[in-house]
């Protein structure tokens, strides 16, 4: 029998393994701990452990189970809370209470609950991998397709009808094949799709900044590189209620407990904006925080992007939001470093970039498999928390590398309470040409114009104002003063948006192709104003920029009004010279 | 009882730093303790922190002299390291590994818990959302701390980070009426006039019958270090959770506990991080910054304020970073401000309270605070920018608005940072706040809506806007 021979850190070695494989996993000690194969050397496999390790001893009996580590998919994900491993925290709390000790086994899906089980094939169809047998009403608004199996097929001999647990046989197939509505599938494996899409639809976020200048494309990935407190977490909180996704997977991978606390308190309540049902019903919370195990941490990233993928298998958009993606990397380093394995940069392993890609690459825009007229999307946000708030450290390198968009949050506007803090001048999304046409199909036919234009405005700022810090701005030319003012309202009308302000968090698209626009003309009109000759002073006290600054206060029904209502007020003002 | 010293080894074969290893090791457990019986009789305490077939890796918390591979005996205790509770603990002094220091007996155990506690799961938090009064504006109003929040302190050598630790503790409103309160002090490398200087604000207080302290002082054994907020969270969670109190918990000084921590992985010779610390220092903190917080159900809470001492003055330091990157904001303070006789001298740029939204409001504080705090913000960020501006081209270059921005950070700092060891009720401070915004025309009020501003703005009528 296997026995363990070592023990640290997360980590421990095993004897007499000789038949294991990589990534099986194993029980540990008279609490049969959950591990993972990690290395095998001869007989001999080094196991992380998903469990704490303390306790454990030289001797203890070390089991395989001959299978790999995977996660359970059916109807009953939405709404749940796992942890790194795809326990769900509520039952843990069942039945160990409060905190959370060792040992407990829970299955991740409720065995007893019954569902309505409605078929779409009849006895006699022939179907394939993919082809949906029948669907579940998962939610109200999911309608939860049950698929033939990966690799299985044939033709159906019997198909249920009515109520089910998941394990439940469902359907036979003539070649002897029973379906249960319940998978199981390997974390490390992606699941197979019938072909990439490409990019062409924006997955609206619902902030102006994101949506207007980097927005990300469906089944793109984007990278929000930030020191600590610049915003990352209420990013990807406020993207996770706004976004236009069917399905939220949102992992805490080794942050705060009491963030995920929030979010279990806040979603219930609030309303998804695109169907007005609770939140949490199209969301799934995989929570290992940071002091939870490490090696499950590890875990955790993987468990929430199978699950991703089985959503999008059964045709949804899903958006998979990880914070942060640097705890995960820690937690490679630190696994790394117990196998004595030559370390790379930072201490982090050689392999960091290619296991960072490999996840990165399993977001995308698929055809369905044995669907092939439908299709499903992940799109991947993934926080990094550089040290120091250093962007040269490999984790944010080896991500910029990868992710097709970059939202890099800045300390100095953070520190201004600039939210959210994202710098405009350095962060980017390489898929936005791709949406031009999107947006011009929808309402937006400049929308590339008025990018430049905007981009343009903001750049200048930038030079003008290093020369602001020399000469003062009293000394800087009437032009310059402009163009400085023009700036500065598009920033603090338009770039900033509060997540906490009821009217200001989300911002509609149609919203959102009208104030740019306004926000350009003034700037156009008091440029004008200059040279026609009118003093600075008027053009600086006009009392429309205060109504500009105080848009984002009027709530969505008003803002047609409220334009107008501007529009007019600049066109007489300046006309008139500065009289109001 | 069961006879603890089952097996004595005398097997060491390495001394290392703080480490011993000890050969032919049978039926130890990762994390055990064990003691380490001198020649001369003396024992000292170590724990087990790496196994394999042949070795037992033991990080002793004593000092290493005269431990010898030849005459040192280890004894394995089957356990991890445990502490007794009782309700009897309140007002006692223990050292920074757990032994009474105050004269007192041991605690008689109702109940014995291994220090280094578990997870609290996620689903059972409460959210922290009660508004803890401290005094200090320019932590009540724009950084509030509240109930279950860990808020550190990231000072500098020579800063008063302890004066204003323990202005929080003995003047803070963080119980209610009918709620019982209790601190609990872990000292980790401090020195003796520290120690002192935090007995007699105690004493002073009356704070004294409701605490608990462990003492690690600067001469103690550094590798004790790693027990002794082990040993203060232990002890909190059994006020909070068992026995219903509003726990604050003093963690100073953290960078004297980190770098213990770094002393340990150099010796095992493990592939250093950043600057020689540890890379799994980030989760060992969170191990320790996770224990704050509130349970769903149960009455208590416990709010933890650190210390970090940056060295230099480096916010990017490892210490100082990975903390802010666990713990719910950070209040930094400022040298600069420290040399103009600031007091406390926080500069609120880099402070940040990550749950202040759950705190403030109607019914908690005021229904403006959130947007008065935003543009206290604007209008300081934006004054500071035009002191460095005014610094290199001097006052007369900048616009007339700017001069007013400047004015209004001179007095921002000089009233409202600055407050000495007076302590201002919230209405106060907020008061404060609307009389400084005087300084600059009404339509820069730009983050404060206008309903608010009706309500709430101290008419002078002096402006020319
Ligand atoms: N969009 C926003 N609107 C309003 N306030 C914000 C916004 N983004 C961030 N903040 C403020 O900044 C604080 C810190 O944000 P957050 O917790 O998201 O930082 P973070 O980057 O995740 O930090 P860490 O890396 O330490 O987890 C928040 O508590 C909030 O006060
Ligand atoms: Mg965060």
């Amino acid at each position: 029998m296997s026995k363990i021979v070592k023990v640290s850190g997360p980590t421990v070695q095993a004897d007499k393994m000789s038949g294991c494989f990589m990534h099986e996993m194993a029980r540990i000690g008279s609490e049969e701990l959950l591990g993972e194969v990690i290395l095998i050397e001869g007989d001999t496999a080094t196991i992380q452990v998903y469990e704490d390790t303390q306790g454990l001893k030289i001797g203890d009996s070390v089991v395989r189970t001959g299978e790999l580590l995977s996660v359970e998919l059916g109807p009953g994900l939405l709404g749940s809370i796992f942890d790194g491993t795809q326990r769900p925290l509520p039952l843990l709390a069942e039945g160990l209470g409060d905190f959370i000790s060792r040992g407990a086994e829970v299955e991740s899906l409720d065995r007893n609950r019954k569902r309505r089980f409605t078929p779409s094939v009849k006895k006699g169809d022939t179907v394939t991998a993919g082809s949906e047998l029948g669907f579940v009403q998962e939610t109200e608004m999911i309608r939860h397709p049950i698929l033939v199996p990966v690799g299985a097929g044939g033709v159906v001999a019997e198909i249920g009808e009515g109520d089910f647990c998941i394990t439940d046989v469902i359907a036979r197939l003539e070649n002897g094949a029973e379906i249960s509505m319940l998978r199981k599938w390997s974390v490390r494996l992606p699941r197979p799709t019938a072909g990439r899409l490409p990019f062409n639809v924006p997955l609206l976020t619902g902030q102006r900044i994101l949506d207007t200048l980097f927005p990300i494309a469906e089944g793109g990935s984007a990278i929000i590189p930030g020191g600590f407190g610049t915003g990352k977490t209420v990013l990807e909180q406020t993207i996770a209620k706004h976004a236009n996704a069917d399905i939220i997977i949102y992992i805490g991978c080794g942050e705060r407990g009491n963030e995920m606390a929030e979010v279990l308190r806040e979603f219930p309540e609030l309303e998804d904006p695109h169907t007005g049902k609770p939140l949490m019903e199209r969301t799934i919370l995989i929570a290992n925080t940071s002091n939870m195990p490490v090696a499950a941490r590890e875990a955790s990233i993987y468990t929430g992007m199978t699950i991703a993928e089985y959503y999008r298998d059964l045709g949804y958009r899903v958006a998979l939001m990880a914070d942060s993606t640097s705890r995960w990397a820690e937690a490679l380093r630190e696994i790394s470093s117990r196998l004595e394995e030559m370390p790379g940069e930072e201490g982090y392993p050689t392999y960091l970039s290619s296991r960072l890609g490999a996840f990165y690459e399993r977001a995308g825009r698929a055809k369905c498999l044995g669907r092939p007229n439908e299709s499903g999307s992940i799109t991947v946000i993934g926080a990094v928390s550089p040290p120091g708030g250093d962007f040269s450290e490999p984790v944010t390198q080896a991500s910029m590398r990868i992710a097709s968009t970059f939202w890099a949050l800045d300390y100095d506007l953070a520190h201004q309470r600039h939210f959210p803090a994202i710098n405009w001048l350095t962060s980017y999304s390489l898929t936005a040409p791709m949406l031009a046409k999107w947006y011009a199909e929808n309402g937006r036919p400049n929308w590339m114009e008025m990018v430049k234009e905007v981009n343009a405005l903001l750049q200048r700022e930038e030079e003008l104002s290093e020369i602001v810090k020399i000469i003062g701005l009293d000394a800087m030319g009437e032009k310059e003063r402009i163009e400085i003012e023009s700036a500065r309202i598009f920033r603090e009308g338009y770039l900033r948006q509060s997540s906490y302000h009821s009217t200001d968090a989300f911002c509609s698209l149609n919203r959102q192709a009208k104030l740019p626009e306004l926000f350009l003309d003034y700037a156009r009109m008091i440029t004008k104003a200059t040279d026609e000759g009118m003093p600075l002073e008027d053009i600086l006290s006009a009392p429309m920029a205060e109504s500009l600054l105080r848009l984002k206060e009027v709530s969505e029904d008003g803002i047609e009004e409220a334009v107008g209502k501007i529009k007019e007020k600049m066109d007489s003002y300046f006309k008139r010279g500065g009289e109001a | 009882m069961k006879n603890l010293l089952t097996k004595e080894y005398k097997t060491v074969s390495t001394v290392k730093g703080p480490l011993i290893f000890v050969s032919d090791v049978r039926g130890a457990a990762l994390g055990e303790m064990v003691g380490i019986k001198l020649e001369n009789g003396e024992t000292r305490s170590g724990q087990i922190i790496e196994l394999n077939r042949k070795t037992a890796v033991i990080q002793v918390f004593g000092f290493t002299d005269s431990i010898s591979p030849d005459t040192t005996s280890v004894v394995f205790r089957e356990q991890s390291a445990r502490i007794n509770l009782s309700p009897l603990i309140l007002g006692r002094v223990f050292s920074g590994a757990g032994e009474p220091i105050d004269g007192g007996d041991p605690i008689a155990p109702r109940i014995r818990r291994d220090i280094h506690g578990t997870a609290i799961n996620p689903v059972r938090r409460e959210s922290p959302r009660d508004f803890i009064q401290t005094g200090i504006s320019t932590i009540d109003g724009m950084n509030t701390l509240v109930r279950g929040q860990k808020l550190p302190i990231f000072s500098g050598a020579g800063l008063p980070a302890n004066e204003i630790v323990s202005h929080i503790v003995t003047g803070a409103k963080v119980s209610r009426a009918e709620e019982t309160f209790a601190i609990v002090f872990a000292g980790m490398g401090i020195t003796a006039r520290e120690a002192e200087f935090f007995r007699n604000a105690f004493d002073s207080s009356g704070a004294r019958e409701h605490s608990v302290a462990f003492l690690n002082l600067a001469e103690d054994p550094v590798i004790e270090r790693l027990l002794t907020p082990r040993y203060a969270l232990t002890v909190a969670e059994y006020l909070a959770f068992d026995l219903g109190m509003q726990v604050l918990v003093v963690l100073t000084d953290m960078t004297h506990y980190c770098n213990a921590l770094r002393e340990v992985a150099s010796s095992r010779e493990e592939i250093p991080g950043r600057r020689g610390y540890p890379g799994y220092m980030y989760t060992d903190l969170a191990s320790i910054y996770e224990r704050a917080g509130r349970i769903k159900g149960k009455a208590g809470s416990i709010t933890q304020l650190p210390v970090v001492t940056m060295p230099d003055d480096d916010i990017t330091h490892p210490i100082a970073d990975l903390t802010g990157y666990i713990t719910e904001g950070q209040i930094v303070l400022d040298r600069g401000l420290h040399r103009k006789g600031v007091f406390p001298p926080i500069n609120v740029l880099p402070s940040l309270s990550r749950l202040m939204n759950q705190g403030i409001g109607d019914g908690k504080t005021r229904e403006d605070h959130r947007q008065w705090a935003d543009q206290l913000y604007m209008f300081y960020a934006r004054g500071i920018e035009q002191r460095k501006v005014a610094a290199i081209i001097g006052e007369e270059g900048l616009t007339e608005l700017d001069r007013e921005y400047l004015k209004f950070t001179d007095e921002f700092e000089s009233r409202f940072v600055h407050q000495g060891m007076y302590s201002r009720a919230i209405e106060e401070t907020m008061e404060l706040g609307w009389r400084l915004f005087e300084t600059l025309p009404e339509t820069e009020l730009v983050r404060i809506s206008r309903e608010m501003i009706a309500k709430y703005r101290v008419k002078h009528g002096e402006h020319k806007t």
